[in-house]
């Protein structure tokens, strides 16, 4: 009976694979780890395809040899200094949001969990629209703006939402409350700027790549580099069987509120140094976790496929947008704004044809 | 009838009850549940809860199961307050089968047992043989085995509380909470759940505390009864000595006859016949 059992287990755990060593193990969806590997090489092609493309137009040979060390001074100069901070910042701004989406999705166990719809990115736009208008502060103060925005907005909403262990479904009330008065407190804050500031203020909350250096990028990378572990080895098993309600994972040995307040943390962390860097850009978190999840098919959290889906859709994005119409430069966050929008309608539709809505 | 809590806190710990509540006082949002509750969960029992509602049978029981921290008092797993001992070390020894639980979108039988495993792994022991051996026993002794490939959203209510308890099962635990495990099942798989319950007791020795609705399942199935009105013990002890007309009539109400089960010999409640006065 138990070898004819144990068959059935084997047959029932289909697509998952297992590495065994030493009495270690190691237990992965395969189709998660293809999806994963491919969408970091797609990601990796439009990286080299962004960095090539402009008013100077450079081969993926030409663009790849610079990346290796070689290359001529002019193709150098270009690739290194003006284009390769502005794709970098634009992989690093999609991955943080695509990890910190998934994180908030699988925390809330609700698709319309990201950032966006939390109250986080509004927080974000609030700082660093004070940093502009109250302030008049330079780059580098409106980058500071957006991250303590969102910091502080992430410790509001979960002090408000709080009450013996904060719960899903409140953590989303509150946040959409408070994601409509961060909204009203910016339209007041806009209307106090000035003509030139609030140019700038606008295009800053369409998200923009434009003018990118590495200055933007480096501290959103420390923050993905520090917090990646932290996420995905620290707490990604604890999330997982956190789908399963939190009494079942708390008597699973899971310590549930710890675990959650670390990925709150984390998340929020995430959101607010990528609206530091490119700008509240839209809809990607809320995207890039429901695209890796159709992609791989199965269950869980899907903090690595989310994170390569957030940084390949972003290149996508800005490759569009540079591209879509010539001569016409537009800001990122329009055309994840465009794609999201209509993904998001996509989906409410085929929710409510579910009869989950 | 108090027997069982004296000898407990007589005995050593380890020795007739490793799960003890001393002293509880459990409430919600300020509003007392219990106060000041002194139970005692026999080693190798089955012991069944029962009371009318808001008794305050499923808060006891989600007291020691550490969900609901005492305001007063102690819950005491192996001779040391269970809310200082770490989650992953409380998991090894008592598992809990929730009221309610969802299962994640698009996850499959095989799977979601599998993750009753968690307490047992590392992130460098991912899946051992033996997590292996217990996830396929633990899915052939609820007989949900030749579900293993199926998603668990589109199984019956009578499969899918299977799947969990074989979740449970998976956790090897040698204590087993489940709160009220046959709500929402119909009469056939209540008694399925119930007798899958008797024979992890009986077959291999587990401790099982169960919240029931039903008193004559509860009177069938228990070694130990537990009864409770305004979140107190009533009685408790085997069902023959605690279920007696006058008990049931002074914790449910209800005026009854107590007759023999013909199919068991436990003791059977007959509510008496409507009296058109009352009506």
């Amino acid at each position: 009976m138990t070898s004819f059992s144990a068959e059935r287990a084997a047959k029932g755990s289909a697509g998952l694979s297992v590495l065994r060593r030493r009495g270690l193990s190691l237990r992965f969806h395969r189709r998660s780890l293809l999806v994963s590997t491919g969408l970091a090489l797609l990601t990796g092609a439009l990286l080299v395809l962004l960095v090539g493309s402009g008013e100077y137009p450079l081969s993926p040979a030409e663009v790849v040899e610079v990346l290796a060390g070689g290359g001529h001074a002019a193709d150098a100069f270009i690739v290194n200094e003006v284009r390769l901070p502005r794709a970098v910042t634009g992989l690093l701004v999609g991955a943080a949001l695509g990890l910190s989406g998934a994180v908030f999705q699988a925390l809330v166990r609700n698709p319309l969990g990201s950032p966006d719809v939390l109250g986080f990115t509004q927080g974000a736009a609030t700082g660093a629209l004070a940093a502009i208008v109250l302030v008049g502060g330079g780059s580098m103060a409106l980058a500071t703006g957006a991250a303590l925005g969102g910091i502080l907005t992430g410790a509001v909403i979960y002090l408000l939402a709080w009450r013996g262990g904060a719960h899903g479904q409140r953590l989303i009330l509150v946040g959409i409350g408070v994601a409509a008065i961060l909204t009203g407190v910016n339209g007041y804050l806009l209307t106090r700027a000035d003509m030139a500031d609030a140019g700038r203020a606008v295009l800053w909350l369409t998200g923009s790549l434009d003018g990118r250096g590495w200055d933007s990028a480096l501290p959103l990378l420390a923050v993905l580099c520090a917090l990646l572990p932290l996420v995905v080895l620290g707490c990604g098993r604890g999330l997982r069987m956190m789908e399963l309600g939190d009494d079942a994972a708390y008597a699973l040995g899971v310590p549930v509120e710890r675990v959650r307040l670390a990925l709150l943390v984390a998340a929020v962390l995430l959101a607010a140094f990528a609206a530091a860097a490119a700008g509240p850009v839209a809809f990607v978190a809320l995207t890039a976790p429901q695209l890796a999840r159709r992609l791989t098919r199965a269950s869980g959290p899907h903090l690595l496929p989310s994170l390569w889906t957030g940084a390949a859709l972003l290149l996508a994005a800005d490759w569009l947008a540079q591209r879509a119409f010539p001569g016409h430069l537009l800001p990122v966050g329009v055309v994840t704004g465009l794609l999201g929008g209509g993904y998001l309608v996509w989906l409410l539709a085929r929710e409510r044809r579910a009869g989950r809505l | 009838m108090a027997t069982s809590v004296d000898a407990a806190r007589g005995g050593t710990a380890a020795g007739s009850a490793r799960l003890r509540g001393e002293a509880l006082t459990l409430s919600y949002d300020g509003r007392t549940v219990v106060d000041g509750l002194d139970v005692a969960v026999p080693d190798g029992s089955f012991t069944v809860v029962v009371g009318p509602n808001a008794c305050g049978k499923s808060t006891l029981l989600r007291a020691l199961s550490r969900m609901l921290p005492p305001t007063a008092g102690h819950v005491v797993l192996d001779g040391d307050d269970i809310r200082g001992q770490p989650a992953r070390r409380v998991a090894r020894t008592l598992g809990l089968l929730p009221q309610s639980s969802t299962a994640p979108d698009g996850i499959t039988v095989a799977e979601l047992v599998a993750r009753g495993r968690h307490p047992h792994q590392g992130l460098l022991r991912q899946w051992s043989p033996e997590d292996e051996r217990v996830v396929a026993e633990s899915m052939a002794a609820t007989s949900v085995a030749e579900l293993a490939d199926r998603f668990v959203d589109e199984l019956s209510g009578g499969q899918r509380q299977r799947v969990w308890i074989a979740m449970a099962l998976a956790q090897e635990t040698p204590l087993l909470l489940l709160d009220e495990p046959t709500t929402f099942l119909d009469v056939q798989h209540q008694y399925d759940v119930l007798d899958l319950c008797a024979h992890l007791h009986e077959e291999r020795g587990r401790t099982l505390v169960a919240v029931l609705h039903d008193l004559n399942q509860a009177a069938r199935y228990a070694t130990h009864l537990v009864a409770m009105r305004d979140g107190r013990i009533v009685a408790q002890g085997p069902p023959a000595e605690v279920v007696t007309a006058a008990l049931v009539e002074e914790v449910f109400r209800l005026p009854c006859r107590v007759i023999e089960d013909p199919e068991t010999g436990t003791p059977l409640v007959v509510p008496a016949a409507r009296r058109r006065a009352a009506v």
